[in-house]
């Protein structure tokens, strides 16, 4: 990072296109080991989704910090304290349900940006999010079903899906933020208020896990860092994986 | 002389397949949306992904600007473009025809209201109404895998989107 100060709207579009990326790495971590291949297919093809949106929010970022780095740039030239993705979508997989509660808490906050960055004054940005809205409301709904399926299931299914929103649920804290980042891009039109989402997110994740007969985790510890490219120790372990052959093998194409 | 320069280099564009269901051009998916040739013969084509994580669209765009090549124009632009979105209500008829032909369920045409107009998804190989999702998601994010309800054969269905 240099010491010229960087237009918020790129550290903004940043940090999506890192909740993107990094999400989209950890559900291809399922690629041929998911319970059943119909879920190995959802799950990487939710994947590719993610990358694809990641992909233009990265574009835009160069655009609007003008350093001109590639999304390869990004991906793999970056290091941890550089990555200013959200603690939550870097949580590990855990068991199925773990990766079914991750997405139903993520993929409801990402409908609700998403929805509110259609009216972006960066038409490019709202362009990319208009787009994205449709492949997100997929994604919910498949997180729903699967929500429903294993809350309302065996008893087995039913403490496993209670004990991953419980893992997860301290991270949700975070997605709501705000900093002076997230106060510039409100006052600018670029973004909505993260804290306006709340509403919507509570209402919407409430509905579901009522149905699922599942309990919102009351939990005060609420872990942050993420925006600032502090991290969980899991997140290193990815990192090196996702980066080791493009840093082993530098310039390397296929 | 233009618009005639402009409809011959776009039905040549449109004729470009897509690599993952061959038997669509992008002019049967409703991607191509919009061609224009300046005063010094350079091309600009537009093109939409249809999903935004599409693998298939850099092939696409590189097909494209071949093809413009061959038929003259050496200074050819491929632009992607996002706004607005991609919606299956663009593919054509034709396009929902060779879907059914090669064993995929088009998808459903919406009203202007965006409500479907026919409900059930038939069956491409016998043409049964009642069919049933078996996953979310097939071998491509456009498509959802389904089962007949009557003959039994699976089969891919190209989701509304
Ligand atoms: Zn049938």
């Amino acid at each position: 990072m240099t010491a010229v100060a960087v237009d918020p709207a790129a550290v903004y579009t940043l940090r999506h296109a890192d909740d993107c990326l990094v999400l989209s790495h950890r559900l291809a971590q399922w690629s041929s080991r998911a319970p059943s291949l119909e879920e190995d297919v959802a799950l990487t093809n939710i994947a590719l989704d993610l990358l694809g949106q990641a992909r233009a929010l990265y574009t835009r970022t160069s655009e609007l910090d003008r350093t001109g780095r590639s999304e390869d740039d990004h991906v793999f030239q970056r290091d941890e304290r550089d990555f200013v993705n959200c603690l939550l979508v870097e949580q590990e997989n855990g068991d199925f349900a773990v990766t079914v509660a991750r997405q139903l808490l993520f993929s409801t906050y990402q409908l609700e940006t998403w929805r509110a960055l259609g009216g972006s004054t960066d038409r490019q940005v709202a362009a990319i999010a208009a787009k994205a809205v449709k492949e997100v409301t997929y994604h919910l709904d498949h997180a729903t079903q699967w929500t429903l399926r294993l809350g309302d299931g065996t008893a087995e299914s039913h403490e496993r899906m209670r004990a991953a929103l419980e893992r997860l649920w301290p991270y949700t804290a975070e997605l709501f933020e705000t900093d002076a980042v997230t106060d510039d891009v409100v006052a600018r039109g670029v973004a909505g208020d993260p804290q306006r989402l709340r509403a919507a997110w509570d209402s919407s994740v409430d509905q579901v896990l009522r149905e699922a007969t599942l309990e919102r985790p009351s939990t005060s510890w609420t872990p942050t860092g993420g925006r600032r490219g502090l991290h969980t120790e899991c997140f290193g372990y990815m990192l090196a994986e996702m980066q080791h052959l493009h840093r082993a093998h530098p310039g390397a194409r296929w | 002389m233009v618009t005639i320069a402009v409809d011959r280099v776009r039905r040549v564009a449109g004729e470009v397949t897509d690599p993952e269901i061959p038997v669509l051009t992008i002019d049967d998916l409703g991607i191509l949306r919009d061609v224009r040739i300046d005063g010094s013969d350079h091309v600009d084509v537009d093109i939409s992904p249809t999903y935004s994580g599409c693998p298939a669209l850099e092939t696409i765009q590189a097909d494209v600007a071949q093809r413009v090549r061959d038929a003259g124009y050496e200074n050819v632009t491929v632009n992607v473009v996002l706004s607005p979105p991609w919606t299956t209500d663009w593919m054509s008829d034709a396009g929902r025809r060779k879907l059914r032909e090669y064993g995929i369920a088009p998808p459903r045409s919406r009203g202007a209201d965006m409500r479907l107009l026919q409900l059930a998804v038939e069956c491409p190989v016998c043409g049964a109404a009642h069919t049933n999702e078996v996953a979310h998601f097939a071998s491509t994010p456009c498509q959802a895998l389904r089962r007949c309800g009557s003959c039994s054969e699976p089969f891919q269905h190209f989701k509304e989107h």
